[in-house]
């Protein structure tokens, strides 16, 4: 083996280059998630690794808070909460000379009234005579900020901006729309695979032919019979059972082709010695071909819940863009719209919409390409 | 609707199948005789019972919404008057429309063609590197996330601000270190289609990379190690023997990103909405089952618009399915 040959690491420079570009968009959205929402909106994402210098203005209390000591009237306070390691450098008084000043120098503003910063944003203010506005000089500060983390940002999306009950709903949706096309299908590929009656030929080629039609074909005649079955009925046209029959329809043709191609795979031997014992094929589709097909099930399961944990479309078509039913995706594509600057609950908010398909990602990766790899063609 | 009811009808949706299916093979099993003679007849019960629900899903959720489509492209509006060719006139005359199907023409070049390249590339370095595996999966990793969650991620990356602001979109922080004014990328006509199309290569490629590692394992080695000997360099070898054996599998991840291509909605929906024209088939035809109220002519003729990309590899699928069949 030649180990360090040129064109060896030519492509192993090659494939980092790759893996970088492929994955900083979403390291970013990570990094992001978790910064303060202030210097997320003034500063790159990139910056927050690293100790960076943040400029800022903070307000000075008024003179509610100011007390008598020493002769003089003074007014003390913090400019930020301690938490955040953050350490003044240098100040300003005023907005042209934002560095005018070093910490343990004392500034002196127009009215002689004089000012004291020490690095961790404790200040006092003091003057001859009384304070009489209600608010506060600005103080402009340069400061060294360290990498700070929080979770601030996940609390608020979860809990104030309906991000959290969208998860439920989307769980909701994804859910039976994906173990009831894998139960009607599973004994609908059984019949295709095992079992003889006329015209099954003719149903395979349909479900073959319906594996590429693209879901746009039945989007209007679907919204039609719901809406005429919501008005019969004088149920609501858009629900949550509408949803999942609507996400069986669109995966059915995959799945049953996929379970197909696995079912056709087994010894014809064993369905027959199990007849001959006088088993029905319900007994040999419970006792047999469950638990043979276990990790074809698998597979199915997971390209099925990702396609609708994931999906936009149908979402938006069949159900109601109200808290109690948006799914993740139309919320996110809301909030897109609403909050388009707001990059503090857009990073988080697709982050948590990220969570459920990172997580099978990671933990079934083998068995989501196994599916993938199978041939899933999907309209 | 609360959260425990919710809970409730997830559970009572799925159970509702599961019912189904054993109550009525059960009964089937008690009053089905084992006699030859009933056999038969208890067997076509038994289809019976096992197709009904995949094909009444079938029948309600495609076969008949292909039909109906096609049959309300030649009505009004309202879907109750025949107009004949009235909505394919329109669409042919609207500029939206060509618009949308010059984007379509040029992602459906752009996206499977450079996604099968890339995957194609990774997947044959990766296949030679000791840490190739967790090269793959990074690059596979965007196929997890929606389209919509890659849209924030992305539209992250090219966010603008105002050449006086400190830039904290990615490209833009980059292009202005360069010295170059930043742009506003989502904005700039014909341009923005490609910023959009990035972000579906960025998703596609891990679908191509995963299907094309399986099938570089079923290259015999012997074969790469005889052309290693008599000196053919990497570039040839992944020329001249790679890909002519990779042949069936390249056409395969084609058309199926071409699949995908075809209706692809989400990403332009909640990047640009359509806008600066970035529209597509799939989003106008969104626009018109709402716009006004709704047009199901319009809408279905950009239906059957899309259908129409499909048909040749329908064909050859259904050309494909019948040729194992024979065999």
């Amino acid at each position: 083996m030649k180990k360090f040959s040129i064109s060896s690491i030519l492509s192993q420079l090659l494939l980092l280059f790759f893996v970088i570009i492929w994955i900083i968009p979403t390291f970013g959205l990570f990094i992001s998630s978790l910064r303060d929402k202030d210097l997320l909106a003034i500063s790159g994402w990139w910056t927050s690794l690293t100790t960076t210098e943040v400029n800022e203005i903070y307000r000075m209390s008024g003179m509610e808070s100011q007390i008598e000591e020493d002769g003089y009237f003074k007014i003390k306070g913090k400019l930020f909460e301690d938490n955040s390691g953050k350490k003044i450098e240098s100040f300003g008084i005023t907005s042209k000379k934002i560095n005018e000043f070093n910490i343990g120098d004392i500034a002196i503003f127009k009215d002689e009234s004089e000012v004291l910063l020490d690095e961790d944003g404790n200040y006092e203010w003091r003057s001859k005579t009384e304070f009489k506005k209600k608010k506060g000089k600005r103080l402009f500060t340069t400061s060294l900020s360290p990498p700070a983390f929080t979770f601030e940002n996940y609390r608020e999306v979860l809990f104030k901006e309906g991000i959290g009950r969208a998860f439920i709903n989307t769980m909701a949706v994804a859910l039976p729309s994906t173990l009831i096309p894998l139960i009607i299908c599973s004994f609908f590929a059984y019949s295709l695979t095992w079992m003889k009656f006329y015209g099954r030929d003719t149903l395979l080629a349909i479900i073959i032919a319906s594996l590429v039609v693209p879901l746009q074909m039945s989007l209007i005649p679907i919204l039609t019979i719901y809406n005429d079955f919501g008005a019969l009925f004088g149920v609501a046209a858009k629900s949550y059972p509408g949803v999942w029959m609507a996400h069986t329809g669109f995966g059915l043709a995959s799945t049953t082709f996929l379970l197909r191609n696995f079912l056709k795979s087994l010894p014809n031997e064993m369905m027959e010695a199990a007849k001959v014992d006088g088993a029905s094929h319900y007994d040999i589709f419970l006792r047999i071909i469950i638990p043979l097909s276990i990790p074809a099930f698998a597979s199915i399961f997971i390209l099925q819940f990702l396609w609708c944990w994931n999906d936009l479309l149908v979402g938006l078509v069949f159900l109601d863009q109200v808290p109690s039913e948006i799914i993740l995706t139309a919320k996110l594509k809301e909030l897109l719209g609403s909050r388009g600057e707001n990059w503090e609950i857009l990073t988080t908010g697709a982050f948590v919409s990220m969570t459920v398909p990172l997580f099978i990602f990671f933990a079934l990766q083998r068995y989501f390409i196994r599916g993938l790899v199978a041939g899933s063609v999907k309209g | 609707m609360t959260i425990l009811n919710l809970v409730f009808i997830v559970f009572l949706g799925i159970l509702f199948f599961i019912t189904y299916f054993h109550i009525s093979n059960y009964i089937l099993d008690i009053y089905g005789n084992k006699t030859l003679k009933r056999y038969n007849f208890e067997n076509s019960i038994r289809v019976i019972i096992f197709i009904t629900p995949a094909f009444i899903v079938l029948f309600i959720f495609i076969l008949y919404p292909v039909f109906e489509t096609i049959r309300l492209s030649f009505y009004d509006k309202f879907g109750r008057e025949f107009v004949g060719l009235y909505n394919y006139k329109w669409a042919i005359n609207d500029p939206e429309f060509r618009r949308s199907i010059l984007n379509n023409l040029v992602w459906l070049l752009v996206v499977p063609t450079l996604s099968t390249f890339f995957g194609l590339v990774i997947a044959n370095l990766a296949d030679r590197i000791w840490w190739g595996s967790i090269a793959k999966s990074i690059i596979f990793m965007p196929m997890a996330i929606s389209f919509v969650g890659a849209g924030v991620i992305w539209k992250f990356i090219y966010e603008y601000r105002g050449p006086e602001n400190t830039q904290i979109g990615l490209l833009n922080a980059i292009i202005v270190s360069l010295g170059y004014e930043p742009q506003a990328w989502l904005t700039i006509p014909m341009w923005n289609n490609f910023f959009l199309m990035a972000i579906m290569i960025w998703i596609q490629t891990g679908l191509a990379l995963v299907i094309f590692s399986a099938a570089l394992r079923s290259i015999p080695k012997e074969m790469l190690e005889a052309a290693r000997i008599d000196g053919a360099s990497e570039l040839k070898i992944f020329f001249s023997i790679i890909i002519p054996y990779l042949e069936q599998t390249i056409l395969v991840i084609w058309t199926l990103i071409t699949i995908i291509v075809l209706r692809i909605f989400d990403i332009i929906f909640a990047m640009t909405n359509g806008e600066w024209q970035t529209g597509v088939l799939a989003n106008l035809m969104y626009d018109w089952m709402f716009r006004g109220g709704g047009d199901s002519g319009r809408g279905s003729v950009l239906a059957i618009v899309i259908m129409i990309g499909v048909i040749p590899i329908l064909a050859w699928n259904l050309y494909k399915h019948r040729q194992e069949q024979k065999i």
